[in-house]
């Protein structure tokens, strides 16, 4: 192996052993190579502080007539031996009646110890006028500083701004089935869990390289209580603990740690849990929140692989109700997607939808639900009185609805509309609805009303009207 | 990032379920290592796609033979890093190789400054994640901030000091991704394919 090739850890703790470990340059002054940072070759200006500005004359700023600083440096000629260097007397300036020039910065007198420690800022242009004159003097005089003053300043060329290098979010599905043909998994991911690995991966990227800005932007949620919209203001933050929260309910049914710990919650549901959640925060959540969420994600995710075989059978409460476990992961994939999407309308990102084969699963969750919301609404006497309604009996075919999913990841799905145990008929079909895949998932997230879904329409329209609304109402928080 | 921090303890275990082949743990390697990876190879590359590529390169590489990572060696993190230059600065050397033999101009020399400049370059900021925080701070104050050291040291709340150490620690760091070899030239570490 090749050493040199090898990229390792820089420290773990900052301390002088890294310094040490780069070993400290020779204190000889021999190697010199002369200055470093000659004129045109400087510190690139920082507003107000012309580096090069040291009063010096010409390149030669180790050995300037205004070049004290370095108590080793013969001043002005005056070295002890040898002739004299300095030239004939001349006119001095007062007696021409020119006006005198600005004095030159007093120079400054620094140990060779400062002036070694200030080699970094200096390569950055980081320090002050007086400061880069006094070390740029020391560069024309100290070898060894000069070598490592070259040396830093081309560190700095290697250094640039930081780029927002977005990864294409469809390359981790791309990357992972590329590994997985040329390897299969012994242990895969199942597929009704793969939507909620992806979602969480999008959302996990969204929030990459998110600010306390973005942290606490605000995010108004959107759901459906009954036939009404309501809303709720969060933050970006206060939306992540509420998926810490909801995913949790899938974490405690699969054994692992509820992330409310012993925080207790008026119920055990969706909205219970947020809201015990937020209210027990002592601070406001912050991105603190993001770590917890990420790291229960790919738990779930981990736990329901080992668990596929039998996990048929776990079921998920939610408090009023339950879903089966490879149901929970889909709602979970759809809950973070529709979330991530508000989040990034708060912050003003583009948000796509997810991979056709993921949105399908979850528009079919979405339809299998409806005959269940539909029966709820005619429980809590929201669903109208309706023609010829009557129960049938389960396992026989009733009164159906054609729900036409158009778009990548769309499909058809006939729902029974008299009974959830009722068979869908094509016999027994009275009304058909058009609508965009994307639009159906808004319409059940309660972000979009059915007065508004862009829906196309025919038959029954009463029949029409009540999916629409039992696709809200199975919105929640 | 909170990457950096991971105890070894979670490289032995990443390790222990990819080559126990859990889909999993792939997925969690991903989400780990793929911003570093796709960065360092568009450093290198300065293509998108190519960056892509040798992405797929280097988890499909990990993915097929997870035992290739010694723990003991060091962090999986900069294994991977070292993964992800040597088989990027190959595909750099490979694309210009071909380049020059259709005649697209150049000669063997500059191929050889480009190979070089690129691979330091990615190695810098390799070095850049990999330092010690405190020092990648300092930096960011100073070169993309554009505060002098003064003020770095007050929005640190150190001494002007440790705000000058951290500078130039932090440059002496970053100056050791010249220190290295050609890059890209033998390949025998870990096994590029």
């Amino acid at each position: 192996m090749n050493d040199a090739d090898h990229f390792g850890e820089h420290g773990g703790d900052e301390k002088d052993d890294v310094h040490d470990a780069l070993g400290e340059q020779a204190e000889s002054e021999e190697g010199y190579r002369g200055p470093v940072g000659a004129q045109g070759n400087g510190p690139p200006g920082r507003d107000g502080g012309d580096s090069q500005d040291g009063g010096d004359d010409g390149g030669d700023f180790g050995n300037g007539p205004q070049g004290p600083g370095n108590a080793k440096e013969p001043r002005n000629g005056q070295a002890p031996d040898g002739p004299p260097r300095i030239p004939m007397p001349r006119s001095s300036v007062e007696d021409t009646g020119l006006p005198l020039p600005d004095p030159p910065p007093a120079p400054l007198l620094l140990e060779h110890r400062v002036l070694k420690s200030l080699l970094g800022a200096w390569a950055l242009a980081a320090c002050s006028p007086e400061e880069t004159a006094a070390v740029e003097e020391h560069l024309g005089i100290c070898g060894a500083c000069a070598d490592e003053a070259l040396r830093l300043r081309e560190a700095v060329g290697l250094l640039h701004k930081p780029e927002s290098l977005d990864l294409d979010p469809t390359l981790r599905t791309r990357v992972l089935e590329g590994c997985l043909a040329r390897r299969p998994p012994r242990i895969p991911v199942p597929e009704w869990a793969a939507p909620y690995d992806a979602e969480a991966a999008r959302l996990d990227a969204l929030l990459q390289d998110f600010g306390d800005a973005e942290w606490h932007a605000p995010v108004r949620l959107h759901w459906f209580e009954g036939d009404k919209p309501t809303n709720r203001r969060t933050t970006v933050a206060k939306v992540i603990a509420h998926l810490l929260a909801v995913d949790g309910l899938v974490a405690v049914a699969l054994g692992l740690d509820d992330p409310l710990g012993d925080i207790a919650a008026r119920a055990q549901t969706p909205a219970g849990r947020t809201e015990a959640f937020w209210h027990a925060a002592h601070f406001p959540h912050t991105r603190s929140v993001r770590g917890p969420w990420r790291e229960q994600s790919h738990d779930l995710v981990r736990t329901v692989s080992f668990a596929a075989g039998g996990s048929g059978q776990l079921s998920v409460p939610y408090g009023d109700f339950e879903l089966p476990l490879r149901d929970a992961m889909l709602d979970r994939a759809f809950e973070c997607w529709m979330h991530a999407w508000d989040i990034a309308e708060a912050v003003d990102y583009p948000y796509e939808p997810p991979a056709p084969r993921q949105l399908h699963r979850v528009i079919d969750l979405g339809a299998r639900m409806l005959p269940g919301a539909l029966a709820a609404r005619r429980q809590a006497g929201l669903a109208g009185p309706g023609r010829a309604r009557h129960l049938v009996p389960a396992g026989a075919p009733g009164r159906s609805l054609r729900l036409e999913i158009e778009g990548s990841g769309g499909g058809e799905w006939l729902i029974p509309l008299d009974s959830p145990g009722a068979l869908p008929s094509a016999d027994h079909e009275v009304a058909h609805v058009a609508l965009d895949g994307v639009e159906f998932c808004r319409l059940a997230a309660g972000h979009v009303s059915p007065e508004e879904a862009a829906a196309g329409q025919k038959g029954d329209r009463e029949a029409i009207r009540d999916v629409l609304f039992a696709a809200a109402s199975m919105s929640r928080m | 990032m909170a990457d950096r921090d991971a105890p070894p303890r979670w490289d032995r275990k990443m390790q222990q379920r990819l080559a126990r082949g859990e889909a999993a743990a792939l997925g969690e390697l991903y989400d780990r290592f793929s911003s570093l990876v796709h960065a360092l190879a568009h450093r290198v590359l300065n293509d998108e796609q190519a960056a892509d590529s040798i992405t797929r390169e280097v988890f499909a590489h990990v993915w097929e033979d997870p035992e290739a990572y010694d723990p003991r060696q060091g962090p999986l993190r900069s294994w991977i890093a070292t993964l992800t230059h040597r088989l990027a600065v190959q595909r750099l050397r490979q694309t210009e190789t071909a380049a020059l033999a259709r005649g697209g101009g150049g000669s063997t020399e500059e191929l050889e400054r480009k190979v070089r400049r690129a691979s330091v370059a990615a190695r810098a900021d390799y070095i850049v994640t990999a330092m010690p925080a405190p020092l990648r701070a300092a930096l960011d104050l100073a070169y993309v901030q554009r505060r002098d050291y003064r003020q770095a040291a007050a929005d640190l709340d150190v001494t002007e000091d440790e705000a000058r150490r951290r500078l130039r620690l932090g440059l002496q760091l970053l100056a050791t991704a010249h220190d290295s070899g050609p890059s890209g030239t033998p390949p025998e570490h870990g096994g590029g394919r």
